[in-house]
């Protein structure tokens, strides 16, 4: 009995032992700093003479009053839902493409998932250099073969969203392609043959058998989509610094703003819960409701 | 296994060793952050000057060390005094001079600054820079890599267009009147070389000063705490700007790139462009054609913004770090090391005493637009300084940019704009 329950706690210390560096790493870097920029958000900013004091939901207050924020808001959610199904649909696309037999493969592969090993800072700048009026890419090739004015897709409020779209876009569906493609690779040609004798088109077989198939994949890309949309900001900085007039700016990039550029860090803590609520939401909506949905072999 | 562990513990043994041999070697060890915002020489040379400094001064260690653009070098300096472990010394925009203030990071140059020598050579540095370097009596930050801007114009271009090439447009009007010659339309009727071009991304600010310094009018009062964003001066000033394309059609529309504009310049896509003197060298090096340097054109007078780093002095420095950090910032804006900064990069040499030296009057006989930028600084206006700085001035660039891209007119937008830096700004009143 006593020889049982000391193997019983050593497995337990055991288990602890092999679970805690992911834990002290998880609770280091990941829920103190979360459960501090709670506990931030409902304290003034700091200042050199002024010590951070308590103003309850003020913050919050400012928040439902700051019009760039709302802005912001919207901004982003045009994004997720602009580049999301997009960067999905054209990764699946692509898939298809390169997973049947073609010549040159390896090539085409290499060539789609390109972008995806690029740094987004490198890719931002190449994308500045298109968009240049005058000189650059888009320009040269309107000019010298239509004859069109220059545009200025990142000088004007309305098409500066979607330039930066288009580049979050190019990135990322190469990226979910090699997803879709191990997906694709691991269906057994055995289902093929059994549509072909049944005598299904390809769009049927498409429909009801390799998409189905793909519902596991489809979700775990969407989801990281979705955190990409809210995430990745980089080529913001790089190609508009959240203009003109904030025509831009995603959230993310609001938040370093407003911490790092004006020390509003009380204020930018406020921000921060915000994202983090939104993306709990989010990824909970997407796992218990798509989930459901989805077909697990 | 235990052995690498050993070996290792010797060798971190021997590096702290050495390192606290080596740190005991200097009586005064000084941090300094500089941060590099225009392209060519700038990191090199700082950092020549400052092992020159260090080999002639033994007992000072200078620790030079990059932080990035001027954005990155504040958020560094920030953040690092927040931790308790601030630079004692560093290159800052002279504009967030009252954010450093109101964190309670820098001392003023007078607490070092004490012999009548000190304060003789404070007041050395031409008046239009120290506009933005003092407050309240007291100088908090000693110019160092100054700017301004000044117009820059393809010399081949106004021939072409049947314009004086010795002369650049002294006034608003005349800068309508030979962009509308500049202009140059293809077949299509599609522009292919504009009149002008005012950058305007990200910091529109700094070069709209320049047409409201012109136009009589600064943009925030000296201590910090009011803005005049709605007056009508500077409200006819952003008309201006807007009518350069809306009405005149002699500059590019929307937002216009600085990082791409004496690019369009050297392609021959605009025949005038307004940016920093920082940029002397690069068009100097870069331009395939002779190209004319010209003050900023004047509507009630000539005007033009001042703009760029200044030296600070960290307050969590002990007093010989202090006396230390003032003595090389003596130092490398004595007359020797300035000119040779000035000539590397554009900058404007901050002192008239730099100007005598034999250095810059051979450079400037070479090469007489350098001295267009220093003429300019009798018609300097401070740069918009105030408190919570990057958050106004945020603010004023959404509203010029509002104005730029048409969503919003001149006098709403900037309107709005007066509004909100005056809900910042109250406190410090």
């Amino acid at each position: 009995m006593k020889f049982k329950r000391t193997t019983a706690q050593m497995n337990w210390i055991y288990a602890w032992l092999l679970l805690s560096p992911a834990l002290i790493m998880l609770f280091a870097f990941t829920h103190y700093p979360a459960i501090v920029t709670l506990i931030s958000s409902f304290f003034s900013t700091p200042r050199g003479k002024r010590p951070a004091k308590f103003i309850g939901l003020e913050n919050y207050q400012a928040l439902l009053n700051d019009e760039v924020f709302w802005q912001v808001i919207w901004n982003n959610l045009l994004y997720a839902l602009a580049t999301i199904p997009i960067s999905v649909a054209i990764a699946l696309v692509m898939a298809l493409w390169v997973n049947g037999k073609l010549r040159g493969l390896g090539f085409l592969r290499m060539a789609y998932f390109t972008p995806t090993v690029l740094p987004l800072i490198a890719v931002a700048n190449i994308w500045l250099f298109f968009y240049t009026p005058g000189f650059g890419l888009i320009d040269q090739i309107r000019n010298g073969l239509f004859g069109l004015p220059d545009q200025n897709l990142l000088g004007q409020s309305d098409t500066v969203l979607w330039a930066v779209m288009a580049v979050a876009i190019w990135k990322e569906a190469g990226f979910f392609m090699i997803f879709y493609l191990a997906a694709l690779q691991t269906i057994p040609p055995s289902l093929k043959e059994a549509a072909d004798i049944e005598g299904a088109s390809r769009w049927t077989f498409f429909r009801r058998i390799i998409f189905p198939l793909l519902m596991p994949t489809t979700l775990f890309v969407s989801v990281n989509a979705v955190i990409n949309a809210f995430r990745l900001v980089d080529h913001i900085f790089v190609m508009t610094g959240g203009g003109p007039d904030n025509a831009s700016t995603l959230l993310l990039f609001y938040i370093y703003e407003q911490a790092f550029k004006y020390w509003q860090t009380g204020y930018a803590a406020t921000l921060t819960v915000v994202l983090l609520a939104l993306l709990c939401v989010l990824a909970i909506g997407q796992f218990f409701f798509l989930d459901r949905k989805v077909h697990y072999r | 296994m235990k052995t690498l562990f050993r070996s290792l513990c010797v060798t971190a043994g021997a590096v702290a060793l050495s390192a606290g041999t080596l740190a005991s070697a200097y009586a005064v060890d000084l941090q300094f952050y500089f941060p590099v915002a225009v392209g060519g020489k700038a990191a090199e040379t700082i950092q020549a000057l400052t092992d020159e400094y260090s080999a002639q001064h033994k007992d000072v260690n200078i620790d030079a060390i990059f932080a990035g653009s001027y954005q990155d070098t504040v958020t560094k300096a920030l953040t690092a005094a927040r931790g308790g472990k601030p630079p004692q010394l560093s290159v800052i925009l002279a504009v967030d001079m009252f954010t450093l203030i109101d964190e309670d990071v820098i001392v003023p140059f007078d607490d070092a600054a004490t012999t009548d020598e000190d304060k003789a050579w404070l007041n050395s540095f031409y008046p239009a820079f120290m506009k933005n370097s003092q407050t309240g009596g007291k100088t908090y930050g000693i110019p160092f890599q100054r700017s301004t801007p000044v117009l820059y114009y393809n010399k081949e271009a106004f021939k072409e267009a049947g314009l004086d090439p010795e002369k650049g447009p002294a006034t608003w009007e005349e800068m309508v009147e030979y962009g509308k010659k500049l202009v140059k339309k293809d077949a299509n009727g599609n522009v292919t070389r504009w009149g002008v071009r005012i950058p305007s991304s990200g910091f529109p600010y700094w070069l709209f000063q320049g047409l409201a310094a012109a136009n009589g009018k600064v943009l925030a009062n000296a201590d910090g705490n009011v803005t005049y964003f709605d007056d009508p001066a500077v409200v006819e000033s952003l008309e201006y700007l807007v009518d350069l394309n809306k009405v005149h059609g002699i500059m590019a529309p929307g937002i216009i790139e600085w990082g791409a504009t004496p690019k369009a310049f050297f392609e021959g896509q605009t025949a005038m462009m307004w940016t920093s003197t920082g940029n002397l060298t690069n068009v100097r090096t870069n331009a395939p054609f002779d190209f004319g340097v010209a003050m900023l054109p004047a509507k009630l007078s000539r005007g033009a913004p001042t703009g760029g780093g200044n030296f600070f002095i960290f307050k969590d420095s002990s007093d010989e770090q202090k006396r230390a950090a003032l003595d090389f910032v003596k130092w490398i804006t004595a007359p020797k090391q300035s000119a040779e900064w000035t000539i590397a990069t554009g900058y404007v040499a901050p002192r008239a005493e730099t100007w005598e030296t034999e250095k810059m009057k051979a450079y400037t006989a070479d090469f007489p637009p350098a001295l267009v930028a220093r003429d300019q600084l009798e018609y300097a206006v401070p740069e918009l300084s105030t408190y919570q700085n990057q958050r106004v001035t945020k603010i004023l660039n959404d509203a010029l940019s509002a104005a730029i891209t048409g969503e919003k007119d001149a006098s709403t937008a900037l309107k709005e704009a007066q509004a909100k830096a005056d809900a910042i700004l109250k406190e410090y009143r």
